[in-house]
């Protein structure tokens, strides 16, 4: 019996399929079943970010509606062997599916696989209720932006009333030069509003904008502070214990050299 | 003609002294009758020394403002000192005493609406909102809505130990922070209305502000 974890935001644009692509890799690279299901019918992108789209014959309206077995419409990942993607349909809307229909679904998908991953479209509504009704866990992404994390706040307490036990938290593209001038909130404070656990924090990088454009999720790159950032929360989920990362950016020769010296 | 029963009784017990007062009889007329009472008659009474007083309302339940007509009343007679006001009806949620304890977080869009003096252990969150009847009272962050005195309190306060609200209102005035923050200034504040405004003060300014909610030392003094 494996475990379902809805990977939500509220605000769009703030990297959640970013983060179900990779976290369902770096998962899958420790050799654990999973199955990333993308619920965002309408507008899916899931199968895109991962380099799969054009694999597609059924999709996930189909298997709620019983026109394929879910064995037809899973697709295996091009390069992880525990890797599956359900992706969304396109040609329907979110009122296709109902929150019953992926209880049963993802209940299905539980008995196979050691991790559900399940990709919650933006908003609030029927889109948002459906993918939370199969989840036993909730993992919150947001930016350290207010608009982002006033979404991130409302959604917790929604999913606080969906009865999701302690959601936890990932922030996504933190600018650590940019805190540091006080141009955007840092870690502690997000932290310190939202008060929920911090499951991991994933710098900005031009990577995974890259990685997307080219279908590979950014984990695969070993030496990427976003994808090691990654790898640590998929082993976080995990039960591990691991210290965050620290973001610096590369200290120049000058301050080394002052630091060697003593001076800083 | 049958004889009309008076506003006021005034009983003495073992304890002290007690004041019924008729709850069939209008309010402003037993604050008349009271007057009388206390300023015309009993003088070897009222001059005596420290006497309790215990205020019993009948089935009467008064507002915040008529217990302080109340309480003025009293207070021109130095040696009567009010242990309190009895409704039968005390159950009722109109008239808590008390301040009512609450635990966890005001997410945004999420309402909590009390009536009564309410005591929050937790933090309202931007886009969040607490309303109450009676005062609101933040240990944790206010940084969402307060709204205090929704009925029309107009003594109703707002506190917090963080005091970063987005907006708060007292009655029906609203007020919102200054665009930019001095930091120095989201430590333990209060706001309070004054002249149909709000303003926001140090938690240590309270007591003077409100006299009738200063403790007073009353064990035994030391020699």
């Amino acid at each position: 019996m494996g475990e379902s974890i809805v990977i939500t935001s509220g605000k769009g644009g703030v990297g959640k399929s970013t983060t179900s692509a990779n976290l369902g890799t770096a998962l899958a690279l420790t050799g654990k079943k999973v199955c990333l299901v993308d619920t965002d019918i309408g507008l899916r992108n899931l199968d895109v970010l991962m380099g799969l789209e054009n694999r597609i014959i059924y999709d996930l309206v189909d298997v709620v509606e019983k026109t394929c077995r879910m064995e037809q419409a899973l697709i295996k990942d091009k390069r992880c062997d525990h890797l599956y993607l359900l992706p969304a349909a396109q040609t329907k809307d979110k009122t296709s599916i109902s929150s019953l229909q992926l209880r049963w679904l993802i209940a299905e998908l539980k008995e196979k696989f050691d991790y559900v991953l399940i990709d919650c479209p933006a908003g609030i509504e029927m889109g948002f209720k459906n993918a939370v009704a199969g989840a036993d866990q909730a993992i919150v992404v947001t930016t350290p932006e207010n608009a982002a994390i006033r979404d991130a706040d409302r959604v917790i307490g929604l999913l606080e009333k969906e009865r999701i036990p302690s959601p936890k938290l990932v922030i996504n593209r933190l600018r650590t030069q940019l805190t540091k001038e006080g141009g955007m909130m840092d870690v502690d404070e997000v932290v310190s509003v939202l008060a929920i656990d911090l499951l991991g924090v994933v710098p900005d990088d031009e990577q995974v904008i890259l990685a997307g454009h080219t279908g590979e999720p950014i984990v695969w790159d070993s030496r990427c502070p976003a994808g090691k950032a990654y790898r640590n929360i998929a082993r976080r989920i995990q039960g591990e214990m691991v210290p965050l990362l620290v973001f610096d950016k590369q200290q120049n020769m000058m301050s080394k050299m002052k630091k060697w010296l003593g001076f800083v | 003609m049958g004889k009309v029963r008076p506003g006021v009784t005034i009983k003495g017990t073992k304890d002290g002294l007690l004041f019924i007062l008729n709850d069939s009889c209008p309010f402003s007329r037993l604050l008349e009758e009271l007057k009388q009472l206390l300023e015309y008659n009993h003088s070897s009474l009222w001059n005596g020394p420290d006497t309790k007083v215990l205020i019993k309302l009948g089935k009467r339940q008064i507002t915040k403002p008529e217990e302080i007509a109340l309480r003025q009343l009293f207070a021109t007679k130095k040696n009567l000192l009010i242990q309190g006001f009895e409704s039968e009806e005390s159950s009722d949620l109109l008239h808590t005493s008390g301040v009512q304890m609450l635990a966890g977080t005001v997410r945004s869009g999420q309402i909590l609406t009390h009536k009564g003096d309410l005591l929050l252990l937790g933090d309202v969150n931007p886009g969040g909102c607490v309303q109450s009847t009676g005062s609101i009272f933040v240990l944790g962050s206010l940084r969402g809505l307060a709204h205090a005195g929704s009925n029309g309190d107009e003594t109703a306060l707002i506190a917090a130990s963080i005091f970063k609200p987005t907006q708060i209102r007292i009655t029906d005035v609203i007020s919102r922070p200054p665009d930019e923050w001095d930091e120095s200034e989201v430590g333990m504040r209060f706001a309070y209305l004054i002249n149909n405004q709000i303003a926001v003060d140090q938690v240590q300014s309270l007591s003077q502000l409100r006299p009738d909610m200063k403790w007073k030392e009353n064990g035994r003094q030391r020699l």
